[in-house]
């Protein structure tokens, strides 16, 4: 218990004092050195834009912030920076928004982890003179000048139907593997596929036969594409509009007689993907690429600055090397058509 | 250095076996007056946390302006509170790990309540009851049946946090009164200090004068030293433990209204991993975690600096990694450091009784 005594000597006393200033200071200036210049703001060309991602340390949102770091640069920014909290949590934004309106940063980009929570403080941001770009995830359209959407609904589903399409030649039956029955965006996209199936007339020899859902669990993906193909025998190709289904698929096709025989596209990771491409078993697959994201946010930030845009309807800015962006309804900018990933181009993408 | 502070030839707390004989009054006395206060563990912190902001002030571009204080004192509000129920607690011995599960469950049941299209004030009462039937409960199961703070409120930390997620599910309720979500975020004028300090203020005043100034606070002290000790001169330990679980709860409560409407966001996740925070704080501000020993005024210190840091090293856009080691470190080094002086202190002590005693006898 001699550890729970009392203190008695005053020299013993600062010691604790001692160590809390110096690793408090040690900290400070180590971090500061590397930090860039933080609020030197004023003149034009000094502008600093800081991105605030859902969490820190996730692979998605890595690729989404090396390309807000490229747009960045060749935006003209003076500084970019990327703060950001550790876990996901609702509110866990906001200190790191206050202390991005104080340091005086002039564009803050952010995916909201909650449209509402990070409401005030961005108000607070904007009234202190910071353009807000929000992406990813949208925050409340009453605190952001913009939204960075990463496409279309409507096109992720049509370029899905056109790959088939194309890798079977214009006719044949064909199965779609989803996620769960009941996911938002998965349903979204099969009701854009069918409607196009229906009403192309380029479609018209193509049957839809069978749609299944794996899940998003990897096995049970890869039995329900096991099943399909002994189901239907004259399958001739297979949509998986989600990245866990199509990786599982792939697999199994890999392994199997269909191997180049019946054709499978949809979402997919480059690099989950890219030894199925390089054997042979899949030609193109689709994904938006997240580093544009990025990329167009930051250009986006840079026109709301030089107040060339406000984020209004019909509004115009130039992407660097995406080129022209228009402003839709509710202030939301599309990034783009899904890219598309083949055995030229795989090698390019790193997520 | 260390040798002038302490020149006395005899031991500082009369060693028992080797002082007995001596009249009383013979011994050395201990610092007392200004002295102790100004050289106690809680003006340790105090004058960290002053050092510090002085630092920061001077080293940190725009740290020093009425925005940091707004800003900085919204953010520790929620830890401040909590601490307060905190500290009464852990000087008894005791723990409290439920605290951030309760401002959750009300943070769930404001917005489903709201939702509902109930009267806001009805609301607001509502959710003090329930933070008060949670402090209840866990005061029921730790002072009436005698389990162990710590497995209760292990247990409770999950049930409360589960109950939360019953309640509200996976949604969040956005839409309060304006009015009042401003009110939460509104400052005193050009000062920066946010309104709702000024409840705080008074909640850290009655904690402070309850534990300073009331029996109940000092038979506090008394239970943290020994609960037996405590029951014999007269103390209700059981009874004085189940009201600080309530009023634990009931401060949780308030902190998460507080939490919901500050951030306009009602949701089973808010406040989630809070019960660190606070803890931390309050062992950074010279509450010992074996009981016993600790001022209100050295937790708000605590919980003030431990803000402070985070404050300032967002604003030199330090990363969270490096945050999180920060504070870490610097919670061991508290707690480590006094211990190391005692140890050293102790030892010394027990030489210089030996070559005493072995003079004597030659």
């Amino acid at each position: 218990m001699m550890f729970n005594r009392k203190n008695t000597g005053l020299g013993r006393r600062t010691v604790p004092l001692v160590a809390l200033t110096a690793a408090a200071a040690l900290a400070l200036t180590a971090c500061n050195g590397g930090a860039g210049t933080p609020g030197e703001t004023g003149a034009v060309e000094e502008q600093t834009i800081t991105f605030i991602p859902k969490q820190l340390n996730n692979p998605y949102t890595d690729v989404v912030l090396s390309g807000g770091k490229k747009g960045s640069e060749e935006a003209g920014f003076a500084s970019s920076q990327v703060v950001g909290p550790l876990e996901a949590s609702a509110s866990s934004q906001v200190s790191f928004i206050n202390a991005e309106t104080q340091a005086g940063t002039d564009v803050i980009v952010i995916a909201a982890n909650d449209p509402d929570a990070v409401c005030t403080a961005l108000g607070e941001a904007r009234s202190a003179g910071a353009k807000i770009v929000a992406f990813d995830s949208d925050a409340n359209p009453d605190c952001r000048d913009v939204f960075i959407s990463q496409v279309v609904a409507k096109e992720v589903a049509l370029i899905q139907t056109k790959l088939i399409a194309e890798q079977i030649g214009g006719s044949g039956e064909i199965a779609i593997l989803s996620a769960t029955a009941n996911a938002t965006n998965q349903n979204e996209w099969i009701k854009f596929m069918e409607e196009d199936l229906a009403s192309n007339p380029d479609y018209k020899d193509i049957k839809l036969v069978a749609k299944v859902y794996g899940d998003d669990d990897d096995t049970k993906s890869f039995q329900e594409a096991q099943g399909l193909l002994q189901a239907h025998p004259n399958l001739k190709g297979i949509i998986s509009p989600t990245t866990v289904g199509i990786a599982a698929t792939a697999r199994y096709l890999s392994t199997s007689a269909y191997k180049g025989k019946v054709a499978l596209t949809g979402l997919g990771l480059p690099n989950e993907m890219r030894p199925f491409v390089k054997d042979g078993t899949v030609t193109e697959f689709a994904l938006w690429d997240p580093a544009q994201l990025g990329y167009v946010a930051a250009f986006a930030g840079k026109a709301l600055v030089e107040g060339k845009i406000t984020g209004a309807e019909g509004d115009t800015f130039t992407a660097g090397e995406l080129g022209d962006r228009t402003v839709e309804e509710g202030g939301v900018v599309i990034v783009g058509p899904p890219t598309v990933f083949n055995k030229d181009n795989i090698d390019q993408y790193d997520f | 250095m260390s040798e002038t502070t302490t020149p006395r030839s005899k031991p500082a707390p009369p060693a028992p076996v080797a002082d007995s004989t001596k009249p009383l009054a013979d011994e050395p006395k201990g610092r007392t007056g200004a002295a102790r206060i100004l050289a106690s563990r809680d003006a340790i912190t105090i004058y960290a946390l002053l050092a510090f902001l002085i630092y920061a002030a001077v080293a940190i571009p725009r740290f020093a302006s009425p925005v940091t204080t707004g800003f900085l004192l919204l953010d520790v509000i929620p830890v401040l509170l909590i601490a307060m129920p905190m500290t009464l607690i852990i000087i008894t011995g005791e723990i409290d790990l439920s605290v951030a599960s309760t401002a959750g469950l009300t943070s769930a049941l404001m917005g489903v309540l709201w939702a509902g299209g109930m009267d806001i004030w009805l609301v607001l009462v509502i959710c003090l009851l329930a933070g008060t039937a949670a402090g209840m409960f866990n005061g029921f199961l730790i002072a009436v049946l005698g389990l162990p703070s710590l497995a209760v409120t292990i247990g409770t930390l999950a049930l409360f946090r589960g109950l939360a997620l019953v309640v509200i599910g996976d949604n969040a309720v956005a839409n309060f009164p304006r009015a009042l979500t401003a009110f939460f975020t509104s400052k005193l004028g050009a000062t920066g200090i946010p309104t709702v300090m000024i409840g705080v203020v008074l909640i850290m005043l009655f904690f402070g004068v309850l534990l300073h100034f009331t029996p109940f606070g000092r038979g506090l002290y008394a239970m943290g030293y020994s609960k037996e000790a405590a029951t014999f001169v007269g103390i209700n330990v059981a009874r004085s433990k189940f009201w600080l679980y309530v009023g634990s709860g009931v401060v949780s409560a308030l902190a998460g209204i507080y939490w919901t409407l500050r951030y306009t966001s009602a949701r089973s996740d808010n406040a989630s991993g809070l019960e660190l925070a606070v803890i931390a704080a309050v062992l950074l501000g010279g509450v010992s975690i074996f009981g016993g020993k600790g001022t209100i005024p050295g937790v708000i210190a605590g919980v003030l600096l431990i803000g402070t840091l985070n404050y300032a090293l967002r604003l030199g856009r330090v990363s969270d990694v490096v945050l999180i080691t920060v504070t870490g470190l610097l919670l061991i080094a508290s707690v480590v450091a006094p211990s190391i002086g005692s140890a050293i202190r102790e030892w010394r002590h027990t030489r210089r009784v030996r070559r005493q005693f072995s003079q004597n006898s030659a």
